[in-house]
């Protein structure tokens, strides 16, 4: 089925057409390279479609101070990222810098948050990150639905949200209207480096290429070895909630409970270690209830109409992964469990880089998988 | 039977029997009769489903409106009146779990006057029967634009008709069959818009002889020659669109094989053409489909007890495969011995021979349908849109050239149109649109429905509110 | 709007109202069919594009029927039975939840 396949000349190959994949293939196409994105089917793991849709600060880098730069960059680069998008395929993805919370039902959790912010301002090289630690009345000025459980929180001016599926849905279009071959039910099964370039192939047949990116999500983990990297990545699943549509009452986002611009009110998320069973457990689902109406008791009204349970694709230490290949010059992996948040950093700085053949060092090299080698144990 | 409420419910029944129709009733009367602790859950306030509907409770005395079809269901009725079942009415499962090992049970997520639960089943049928099949024509979503089986329902549950200028639109028996009782309630339609499609006599005609032998074969050749009696029939009826204001539907406009436009000013138009298994549940359970290129529709893959896929959950009646009431009953008395049978309350020798002579038995009540299968089968035009600006999704408003947009910019399947466009993430859970989405990626790629694939529904598959799922047990 | 048969067995009157109007159904009544008796055939307007809606299915299928009873929105109004002294009221887009509350 696959010999009349007509793939022209490829320059990059992209393995993955998730929000990074799609970010990164818009970033190079938009510096004039030939990209072909191959892709899985409707039925794949997709984090993509599962997760939560928050553009996040708050906290981020504990213990890795670089990221915490490379979230902030991004953050920052977000309304031009949504503009440029917009405007270029005519859907608005209805991006809010609105600022976000972290809300606390307990003294306890309240300590654990404000121990945390207190480490992340000790750390050395950190950028600015404006916060505030609210009480209960605090929190009800900016959300006079919260219920007497919640005992504060923190707020940061520089966290908001985005409409996750419309961002997916425009770098799609983005996509094909800058002209990149992308191919779904185009699962790669195996890349073998063939002197000058890749030979990409799967049950679909074969291309060949002068540069891969993986952008594989959990797929990383086996493809990364093919090509002389170290990605590895395991599945860390999570419950979403969505409720009917209701009017705006939420005006910001936290961390369990945002509103979207559609009108209905996400409500997430929980984390499991269990393999890549997507299951969704019931039990799971009321547990996540139960807190959402702690925190806004007016909810328990609501109907959910639909829930899911999604993978995160998940490094040792939780951090992004950006790497090249040294064995194998022209293959690059890109891997995060933050795709929205990082989404400009990706399509902007990280396609410049792997375009560049990753000679810009600095920031990104702190990133690389080799951080988790470790030498074996005699 | 004996009515009981969310609260009264037991933490574990042998048998759990979704859909208090035909199939469902008779499953439960059949598993309780030998012994079995069965648990009857209904949407509706009263038994019957939708072809019996408020059999027990109609106010339309009246023998001859609703006809003997619709009567037969009061022995059944009685039935089940007489049955040792536990039975919760106004509730709905939003949820099936299979058991993961041998020793548990299905978890059922079922919530009903207010409250949640999650109880446990050893064996389960579904017995959801059957939805209209969409009708996306434009301006199918204006007021005053319903079901054919929306007038069904509130003619039985109420003896209520439509008064004004009403006309049915489409094909099958059941259009026929509402526009005849219609007239006879003193209601009759200005006219009934066939859109049945001539050249499917020649694929029909093989099974003519069939169906003339069949129980359908008189009912069906009086019908029709009443229907031209009653109201005016316009045959070939090839492209139809609903105009309306704010208010509701003003007229309908048609074409006759391709020619002219005709309008006809209406107050309400009825519309109808076949309907299709509610696969909904039987999805959430993990059970395996399959695409029916006869019925257009998809159908969970069943054996000879009617067991899905899944082990120790049946699917009986229209749930299954459209075979109309009476073979539902029957379906479902088979499906509950293969209960009976896993349950071990009825030797497995006794159980396959009581099963074949059932499974004769159902198969003479489907004698006939082929031919009605054939000849009914639903034009393209009226099941894949070509106006793009056709809503398919009634929910989040998501019209057709939208899909097909959706479908260049690498949709390829229903679930990535989904994230893309919202279809299917209403309230209805696509329930109304599934079929259409499907239908018509399949058309834009040149691939089979079967190739493109279905939503993968999560509960819950009706909605329940968030205070509810906070209060189940954990 | 639909009528009611002549020849019907007695049910019991129900009173109700909708958007501040009495109006009567009858015991066995979904809400939807009261409303359609009553000349309702507009019972909402769609959240996404404002678009007027009525019953469409009748069985709980299509969703479309959503009114506001006792204050609670987005009820089915064809899954809900009719009872008397319902207040019920069209839903206007969106529920609106925090407005329901300080009812």
């Amino acid at each position: 089925m696959s010999e009349g396949e007509k793939f022209g000349e490829v320059e990059i190959a992209i393995v993955g057409g998730g929000i990074t994949g799609a970010s990164l293939a818009w970033g190079l196409s938009r510096l004039g390279k030939k990209v072909l994105v191959l892709d899985e089917g409707d039925v794949a793991f997709r984090a993509s479609r599962g997760n939560f849709a928050l553009i996040w600060v708050q906290l981020k880098g504990l213990g890795f101070p670089a990221y915490a730069h490379w979230t902030n960059w991004a953050a920052d680069a977000w309304p031009g990222f949504a503009q440029t998008l917009s405007d270029q395929t005519g859907i608005d993805i209805a991006f809010r810098r609105s600022g976000g919370l972290t809300l606390a039902l307990s003294d306890d959790e309240m300590e654990k948050q404000a121990k945390a912010w207190a480490r992340l301002r000790e750390q050395p090289d950190m950028p600015a990150c404006p916060h505030e630690r609210l009480d209960h009345d605090g929190i009800g000025r900016l959300l006079p639905d919260i219920g007497p459980d919640v005992v504060g929180g923190f707020y940061c001016p520089r966290d908001g949200h985005v409409n996750v599926l419309r961002l997916f849905a425009a770098l799609h279009r983005g996509l094909a209207l800058s002209g990149v071959d992308y191919r779904a039910d185009h699962r790669v099964d195996a890349i073998v480096p063939d002197g000058t370039g890749f030979r990409l192939s799967g049950a679909w047949g074969e291309v060949g290429s002068a540069k891969v990116v993986l952008a594989a999500g959990l797929g990383n983990a086996v493809l990364a070895s093919m090509i002389g990297l170290t990605m590895p990545v395991r599945p860390v699943g999570g419950h979403v909630m969505v409720t009917e549509k209701a009017r705006p009452f939420l005006r910001y986002p936290t961390t369990s409970v945002r509103q979207t611009d559609d009108g209905g009110v996400m409500i997430g998320t929980s984390q499991e270690e269990r393999g890549f069973d997507t299951s969704v457990s019931p039990a799971v689902l009321s547990t996540l209830a139960e807190r959402a109406i702690r925190t806004f008791p007016l909810l328990g009204r609501l109907n959910v109409v639909r829930s899911w349970s999604a993978l995160r694709i998940m490094t040792p230490d939780g951090f992004p992964i950006y790497d090249r290949s040294l064995r194998y010059p022209g293959a690059f992996g890109a891997t995060c469990h933050s795709g929205v948040t990082l989404a400009p950093a990706h399509a902007l700085r990280l396609a410049s880089w792997i375009a560049e053949d990753g000679s810009s060092s600095g920031l990104l090299d702190v990133f690389r998988g080799r951080r988790f080698d470790v030498p074996a144990l005699a | 039977m004996k009515t009981v409420t969310a609260h009264d419910l037991a933490e574990t029944y042998d048998l759990v029997v979704v859909g208090a129709g035909p199939a469902g009733l008779s499953a439960a009367a059949t598993a309780a009769d030998h012994g079995v602790t069965v648990l009857l859950v209904d949407e509706n306030a009263s038994i019957g489903g939708q072809f019996y509907r408020a059999i027990t409770t109609t106010p339309v005395e009246a023998p001859g409106l609703l006809g003997p079809d619709f009567w037969k269901g009061r022995p059944l009725a009685q039935r089940i009146a007489a049955a040792p079942v536990s039975y919760l009415p106004k509730a709905a499962v939003w949820n099936i779990v299979a058991p993961t090992g041998p020793a548990a049970g299905f978890e059922i997520g079922v919530s009903g006057g207010g409250a949640a639960r999650v109880i446990l089943a050893h064996q389960c049928i579904l017995a959801t029967g059957a939805l209209e099949r969409p009708f996306p024509v434009p301006g199918w979503t204006l007021p005053g634009v319903m079901t054919a089986g929306a007038a069904q329902t509130l003619l039985k549950e109420s003896g209520l008709v439509p008064s004004g200028r009403t006309v049915l639109v489409g094909t099958g028996p059941l259009v026929y069959a509402l526009a005849e009782k219609l007239a006879a309630a003193g209601a009759p339609p200005l006219a009934v818009l066939d859109t049945t499609i001539g050249a499917n006599w020649s694929a029909a005609l093989p099974w003519l002889p069939e169906f003339l032998i069949s129980r359908f074969a008189v009912k069906g050749l009086r019908l029709l020659a009443a229907l031209r009696r009653c109201t005016r029939v316009i045959s070939g009826v090839s492209e139809v669109a609903l105009d309306g204001t704010g208010q509701g539907v003003e007229r309908i406009r048609f074409r006759r094989h391709g020619g002219a436009e005709e309008t006809l000013a209406v107050d309400y138009a009825l519309l109808h053409q076949g309907v299709i298994p509610n696969i909904a549940l039987s999805c959430v359970a993990g059970c395996s489909h399959d695409w029916d290129p006869l019925q257009l529709c998809w159908f969970p893959t069943t054996d000879a007890t009617f067991q899905s896929s899944v082990g120790g959950l049946a699917i009986a009646g229209d749930g299954a495969g459209i075979g109309g009431a009476e073979s539902a009953l029957i379906a479902g008395e088979i499906a509950a011995i293969g209960a009976i049978g896993r349950l071990g309350f009825v030797a497995a020798d006794i159980c396959d021979g009581l099963i074949a002579g059932k499974r004769r038995q159902w198969s003479r009540s489907l004698r006939g349908r082929r031919f009605i299968d054939h000849l009914y089968q639903p034009g393209r035009q009226f099941r894949i849109p070509a106006n793009p600006s056709t809503i398919v999704c009634r929910c989040e408003e998501v019209t057709a050239g939208q899909i097909r947009r959706a479908v260049v910019e690498g949709g390829i399947g229903p679930n990535q149109v989904k994230a893309f466009l919202r279809s299917g993430m209403g309230p209805c859970q696509g329930r109304l649109c599934g079929q259409t989405v499907t239908e018509l990626i399949a058309e834009a790629r040149g691939v089979t429905p079967a190739d493109v694939g279905y939503f993968h529904l999560r509960p819950p598959v009706k909605p329940v509110t968030l205070a509810e799922l906070a209060a189940l047990k954990r | 709007m639909f009528r009611r048969l002549p020849d019907l067995a007695v049910r019991k009157a129900v009173s109700f109202t909708f958007d501040g109007r009495s109006m009567q159904g009858r015991e066995g009544d979904s809400i939807a069919a009261a409303l359609l008796a009553n000349g309702i055939d507009h019972v909402r307007v769609h959240p996404v594009s404002g678009a007027p809606r009525s019953p469409y299915c009748l069985m709980g299928v299509c969703f479309e029927c959503l009114v506001t009873v006792n204050g609670v929105g987005n009820r089915q109004a064809c899954q809900t039975e009719l009872r008397d002294a319902m207040v019920i009221e069209s839903q206007r887009g969106a529920r609106a939840v925090s407005d329901e509350i300080s009812q």
